[in-house]
């Protein structure tokens, strides 16, 4: 798992890539918030799935963690490109009502 | 008639691992891409709830069964961990026991959802079973 990250005018772009599990999602918790500390000043934070090869609900709770995280820096966040079997698991458990895909 | 079985310790880096090896063990059956997909989300699931909860972090075996008849996959997950005080509270959606850690609770209602069938068996102090089944080519537009 990796994470690649750019700022386009108010926005964070995070670009994960990788398998989002158990395993995975430790390597790039503290290096996501980091990235969301030093943008604080940002009115948003997009996550860009494409390269997300696989996610379980490990990769759901990781999400709402930088969600929590942005939220309490008065950011919002939002999503795109999930392939179609992250899109299932994000859609069951009512992800996309707090962070929109783009 | 097939069956294998699979046994290795509780460490997050088999979880690539055992949803890779069922997954495979199931390709003669050919699944749709979306069918092993599901499968291969519904064992990360299950794994990851062996060695979160069932060992918290600590060292033990994780056993994994698997049958295939016909259409069908069968598959068993099993640990000899803490097992689960209360079945009925911890299949609920969003219900975790680690909420600061940033669980979502949705591991067992993702396991239900993806598998044609699925049921779990605790006991306190000797471990978790759990037991779910998928028949291949269920919905229509499967394409054989």
């Amino acid at each position: 798992m990796t994470l690649q990250s750019n700022r386009e005018g108010n926005a964070l772009y995070l670009y994960l890539s990788g398998e989002l599990d158990e395993h995975s999602v430790s390597a790039i918790r503290g290096q996501a918030d980091r990235l969301i500390e030093e943008n604080a000043g940002l009115s948003r934070a997009v996550f860009n799935l494409a390269g997300v090869k696989f996610m379980d609900s490990t990769g759901i709770g990781f999400l709402f963690g930088r969600y929590k995280k942005l939220k309490s820096f008065g950011m919002d966040m939002y999503l795109e490109n999930p392939d179609a079997s992250a899109d299932k698991i994000l859609a069951l458990s009512g992800v996309y009502t707090l962070m929109p895909k783009l | 008639m097939n069956e294998m079985r699979l046994k290795f310790l509780s460490r997050s880096e088999n979880e690539t691992f055992a949803r890779n090896c069922v997954a495979a063990f199931a390709l003669p059956l050919e699944p749709s891409l979306d069918e092993l997909s599901d499968v291969k989300t519904a064992v990360s699931e299950a794994v990851t709830n062996c060695i979160v909860h069932g060992y918290a972090g600590g060292e033990g075996w994780i056993e994994i069964v698997c049958k295939t008849e016909g259409d069908r996959l069968e598959i068993e997950i099993a640990d000899e961990g803490r097992g689960i005080p209360d079945v009925a509270e911890a299949l609920a959606p969003f219900f975790t026991t680690l909420a600061d850690e940033e669980r979502s609770g949705m591991g067992f209602t993702i396991m239900q959802t993806f598998m044609t069938d699925f049921s779990v068996l605790s006991e306190e102090g000797k471990g978790t079973r759990v037991k779910m089944g998928k028949t291949f080519g269920k919905r229509a537009g499967h394409a054989r």
